[in-house]
């Protein structure tokens, strides 16, 4: 099995509100100094499906990620997992792509890796929680697409995919070639073995710009971009909160019953 | 607006009933058309759907596209892809509503990549901007640590996901005509790529945590199943439902089921009661259209007060058995 896996570093998602800033005049998120960025986790879950699938059939995992900033740490860390190979895309003309110029470049970039099986991305990125840019992917290489699947399983040359569904889950019949996005649900990503950073530590990446990739400029950048941002805020919450008190947390807890049987519906 | 000022909803069906998340964007789309002076139109996929047409115009479509072929019955991303890209391609709606929902979440953004149009997800607000002629899309990003406003830019149709409980639900009136059409056209063969082979339906005993009144969440704070029990006894008291954060899904503790947040249910209870929950962007967004919310964490510090009523910074261990306790006392 070929396998593409899409990955890209966001912010930090765990990163605690009380830290999180934004620059209301740019309108845009303030990084705190000195953090780097992480593999969105989603994305990191399709790395471990990938591996997971090449250790079952054999076959090679290739990783994929655009960006400017910290796009070999994101990388490397693939690398450090098990994947075997990765490249970079990176060009002025790729700053403020929306998602449909995101996914046209990363299928320009798929196009030129030529073969492929199976292609995976996370549900969504861990920082616009978007959760189109595999699904626009698929569209553009006209494949088949499961979207939030938590395992994928290869068979008689398809595959087996469970997906998440609101109440419960559905098992589908996917004809290859395909494009699975990965929820959750799936489990958790491997932590890279000491072997694995050594490996990573010394890999190189090819970096592909616009004409590597035959990417047209009208389809890319933030002139292609099909909405404009007009604000982005930090939304306040109107509460005030009441902290009940008492001599000892009992009396307190008392209290407590008392207030809530007051607002309790 | 290049386009004409019809306004597409793409509705859903939850057993056999229109679905919530249906009403809600009825009541939104209906909204927004009589301030454009537009058109609002619903589609309804499979036959069983047909019945609930009368239902879309009393609630304020005022033209029902039923896909009433048997190969609509069940959700097929690929069939109903199609489906409503050709009914987008037809009726060159302004703006299309679908919810965040198993559907919308695949649907929209095939349909938004197929035709080349304008897409935002997940959004709480659409608003019309009448002096640009345009709609505003407002929705969470970064976990939702922040808002965002968008406008599309394209002059063509702009497609949205709209999150559950963020639209006023359409009441039905009475006496509302409008066009019921039935498209019989069975989705053609090859378009369908991926087959379903099996569905597990995992049904949640008892109230929905989306529709309960009163939630006892818990979170990472109450170390293990025991402490479950501990606030399911307080729920059963007040009358409500358990819900929970990620961690103790992860730490199975608790069925995904119970999952509130980004990646589980959005609720809006009366009455929130967090307990040893530290309050990430994740799980707040999940909750904070409560009408009351309450805490209950040892860290005085925890971000879940800053979104709250009520708080008591205190070991949950201590002080939930004395509230159990004093509620029975006055006759919960
Ligand atoms: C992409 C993404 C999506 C996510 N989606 C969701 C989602 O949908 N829902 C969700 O909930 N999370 C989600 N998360 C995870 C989220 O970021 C947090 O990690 C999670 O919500 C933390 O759960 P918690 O507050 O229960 O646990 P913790 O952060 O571990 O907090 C435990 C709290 O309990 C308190 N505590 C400990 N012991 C006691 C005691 N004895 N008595 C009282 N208080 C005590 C502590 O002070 C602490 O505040 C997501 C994360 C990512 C990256
Ligand atoms: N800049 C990027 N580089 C590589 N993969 C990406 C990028 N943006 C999005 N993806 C992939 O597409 C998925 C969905 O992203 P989004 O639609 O932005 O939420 C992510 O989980 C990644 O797998």
């Amino acid at each position: 099995m070929e396998i593409i896996v899409c990955i890209k570093p966001v912010l930090d998602p765990e990163l605690p509100p009380a830290k999180f800033a934004v620059d209301g005049k740019k309108n845009e998120v303030i990084p705190p100094e000195g953090m780097p960025f992480v593999m969105s986790p989603y994305d990191a879950l399709a790395v471990e499906a990938a591996l997971k699938i090449k250790e079952a059939k054999g076959g090679k995992v290739t990783v994929l990620t655009l960006g400017t900033k910290f796009t070999e740490d994101v990388m490397r860390k693939a690398v450090a997992m098990g994947a075997d190979e990765g490249f970079i895309l990176n060009d002025a003309a790729f700053d403020g792509s929306d998602s449909f110029a995101t996914a046209y470049i990363l299928t320009q970039a798929v196009k030129k890796i030529g073969t492929f099986d199976l292609i995976l991305c996370g549900r969504q990125a861990a920082d616009w929680d978007a959760g189109v840019v595999g699904s626009a992917m698929a569209e553009y290489l006209g494949v088949s697409l499961v979207v939030r699947a938590k395992a994928i399983e290869v068979l008689d040359g398809k595959l087996k995919v469970e997906r998440m569904m609101t109440n419960g889950s559905e098992v589908l019949d996917v004809p290859l070639p395909a494009l699975v996005t990965l929820s959750s649900e799936m489990g958790q990503a491997r932590i890279p073995s000491g072997r694995g950073i050594i490996i990573a530590a010394r890999k190189q990446f090819s970096k592909w710009g616009a004409a590597d990739v035959s990417a047209e400029a009208a389809k890319t950048g933030l002139a292609a971009a099909r909405n404009s941002l007009v604000k982005l805020f930090i939304p306040a919450y109107q509460r005030t909160c009441e902290m009940v008190t008492g001599k000892d947390p009992a009396e307190a807890a008392a209290l407590l019953a008392e207030k809530i049987l007051a607002i309790k519906p | 607006m290049d386009n004409n000022k019809i306004i597409l909803v793409v509705g859903e069906m939850e057993k056999g009933k229109t679905a919530s998340i249906t009403r809600e964007l009825l009541g939104g789309a209906r909204a927004l058309a009589d301030q454009t002076g537009g058109e609002v139109d619903l589609v309804l996929f499979g036959e069983a759907a047909a019945s609930l047409a009368a239902e879309g115009i009393a609630l304020g479509a005022d033209k029902v596209l039923v896909a009433s072929n048997a190969g609509y019955a069940e959700f097929n991303s690929d069939g109903y892809t199609a489906f409503v890209c050709d009914q987008c391609t037809k009726i060159k709606p302004a703006l299309c509503l679908m919810g965040q929902t198993d559907l919308g979440r695949d649907v929209a953004p095939r349909v938004a990549a197929r035709l080349g149009v304008a897409l935002a997800m997940d959004c709480i607000a659409v608003d019309f901007d009448a002096e640009n002629g345009r709609f505003l899309q407002t929705r969470p990003a970064f976990g939702g640590k922040a808002l965002s406003v968008m406008a599309s830019t394209t002059g063509l149709l702009q497609i949205n996901t709209i999150r559950a409980k963020s639209m006023a639900a359409a009441t039905p009136q009475d006496g509302r005509t409008g066009e019921t059409i039935a498209l019989a056209d069975a989705p053609s063969a090859g378009a369908i790529k991926v087959k379903l082979i099996e569905a597990k339906r995992m049904e949640a005993e008892g109230v929905k945590l989306e529709d309960a009144k009163i939630i006892v969440s818990g979170g990472g704070g109450l170390g293990g199943p025991d402490g479950f029990a501990m606030i399911k006894e307080l729920a059963d008291l007040l009358g409500g439902v358990v819900g929970a954060t990620r961690v103790p899904v992860d730490e199975n503790w608790v069925p995904l089921s119970m999952e509130i947040g980004q990646t589980g249910k959005m609720v809006s209870p009366e009455l929130y009661i967090a307990i040893g929950i530290s309050g990430a962007a994740q799980h707040i967004t999940g909750c904070i259209n409560s009408k009351k919310i309450v805490t209950i964490n040892r860290d005085p510090d925890a971000n879940m007060f800053k979104i709250s009523d009520l708080g008591l910074v205190a070991d949950y261990k201590v002080v939930v058995p004395v509230l159990i306790e004093k509620l029975k006392a006055m006759g919960q």
